[in-house]
């Protein structure tokens, strides 16, 4: 596109503002410090679903707060001062939020682009409508699997039926539709099956979000964890099937790391993107940063969410490359994963300053192996022991 | 940009043309806005966002469904008093088929 248009343009470029919510000055930036594009707004930790692979803190149950809805209108508007403009609503499950309506209106007349992440549990059709009247972008409707008696197990919940009723209402009224199905040992041989499913309730896009293993996942990883023969048979499914709906599905792939040879770049750098808000207030630079100890997570009930993404200890802990230890240090591709996950480095070497063990310059690499190595033994094992299901009865017990 | 940082599109190798006699329509399901903070037109979707350049926004701002390919390129040219555009629009274009942000149905 360069060198397109050989002149200036003769017409303001400007379209405005579209309401008088979006007007007013941007706020100032520390030197260095990009603004946030995308909000994670988890509504909730209380959910119908029991997905043993949850991305909520395992220790969910012990935070009971939730904002109000004043309290989220103001972190919303704070954040899209500052530049945020993908919403997620999300949770637990959003809907069981009774002022999601409100906050989306809210979003809508502040100019986000909202995203509704949902397990579709008592969607209804009206709501369905009422959401879109308020100004709602996008429905994500979660499945967890291609069959009924799969889907119902890994949700601990009946709702395979209703959710594909779901993702049909979403489609009839307009919203792009997108499919998520997360991908693990118990539905990964129903590769085929799923990208059926997705092409016959039409979905627009398609999320194959292989597991990540963090929080409730990371607790039931030898049950989740597929070996390398059966990611590697389920993506070439993948890739063959995307030729057949080129122009009508966008596929998205959630990377297995534990199979790459270095890590993610986690969320895109730690504090250049991505702002969560957990249901209780407390500001995280990942959803998953609650289990890393000794950032003291501010709250936004404490302070503004520029004082957050810009001062707070939590956001500028990993910023930049100051932190790290070799081999990231001198490593060339520093600036590229940042040194990966920083969850990931917790949970498997127990030192959240440590490169990501996934990479394979990682003194730790070897962790990743001996997961693997667990989780197959565990598939072969007479006595598997069973899914922890995501509830505020187990979360108690393990926290 | 996505949500999740470790999402990748899987890309059809399919290449998508553009019909030169149909009108050429911005995607319902996208949304083209200008960003104040970012000083830039983008365009918005499930979970994703690109941002534009003032010539890629230039073009996507004449897909309003009344115009073809010639009548847009011809449009942009009178706009910009310049000639010799039909190449790059159409190219551009093309790549906005591929990602879903025009149709022309």
């Amino acid at each position: 596109m360069a060198g397109l248009i050989k002149t200036n343009p003769t017409t303001p470029l400007r379209a405005g503002p579209t309401t008088s919510l979006r007007a007013g000055p941007t706020t100032s930036l520390r030197a260095g410090i990009t603004p946030p594009r995308w909000l994670l707004a988890e509504l909730t930790y209380a959910c119908p679903l029991q997905c043993p692979y949850c991305a909520n803190p395992i220790d969910y149950a012990n935070y009971q707060a939730e904002l109000s809805t004043e309290d989220w209108k103001r972190v919303l508007t704070q954040a899209r001062k500052m530049g945020a403009v993908q919403l997620g609503f999300s949770g637990g499950e959003p809907l069981t939020r009774k002022d999601l309506t409100e906050l989306v209106k809210h979003a809508r007349d502040l100019g986000y682009y909202s995203n509704l992440i949902t397990s579709g549990y008592g969607l209804t059709e009206e709501r369905i409508i009422q959401l879109k009247e308020a100004g709602l972008d996008h429905i994500q409707v979660s499945i967890q699997a291609s069959s009924q008696e799969l889907n119902d197990h890994i949700a601990g919940t009946a709702s395979f039926e209703h959710k594909k009723e779901v993702a049909r209402l979403v489609k009839k009224h307009g919203y792009p539709m997108v499919l998520c199905v997360v991908i693990h040992r118990e539905n990964i041989h129903q590769m085929a099956e799923i990208l059926a499913m997705a092409e016959e309730l039409g979905a627009d896009y398609l999320e194959l979000a292989n597991t990540q293993y963090y929080g409730w996942a990371h607790a039931n990883r030898d049950l989740l964890l597929p070996t390398k023969e059966q990611f590697e048979q389920a993506e070439a499914i993948a890739q063959a099937f995307k030729e057949t709906v080129a122009g009508k599905m966008k596929i998205y792939y959630v990377v297995p790391d534990f199979y790459e040879d270095r890590p993610k770049a986690c969320m895109n750098g730690w504090g250049t993107t991505f702002l969560t808000i957990a249901p209780d207030g407390v500001a995280l630079p990942c959803h998953s940063a609650r289990e890393l100890p000794g950032l003291d997570c501010p709250n936004v009930n404490d302070y503004s969410v520029e004082e957050i993404w810009n001062e707070s200890k939590a956001f500028n802990f990993f910023r930049g490359v100051e932190w790290m230890k070799e081999p990231c240090r001198s490593c060339d591709e520093k600036e590229k994963d940042f040194g990966g996950c920083h969850c990931q480095a917790y949970l498997l070497t127990g030192d959240m300053y440590n490169a990501d063990p996934v990479c394979s310059k990682s003194p730790d690499h070897g962790v990743i192996a001996q997961a693997i190595d667990a989780a197959a033994a565990s598939a072969l094992s007479a006595n598997e022991k069973p899914l922890i299901f995501r509830n505020s009865k187990n979360s108690r017990l393990l926290s | 940009m996505a949500v999740n940082p470790l999402m990748k599109p899987l890309k059809p190798d399919t290449k998508m043309t553009i019909n030169p006699e149909l009108p050429i329509t911005f995607s319902r399901t996208h949304r083209l806005q200008w960003e104040e903070a970012q000083q830039k037109h983008v365009i918005l979707y499930p979970e994703g966002m690109v941002e534009l350049n003032q010539s890629s926004a230039e073009i996507l701002k004449l897909c309003d469904g009344s115009r073809n390919l010639a009548q847009i390129v011809s449009e942009l040219e009178q706009k910009f008093a310049t000639v010799g555009l039909t190449n790059d629009v159409t190219a551009f274009l093309e790549v906005a088929t591929q990602n879903g942000w025009i149709n022309q149905n």
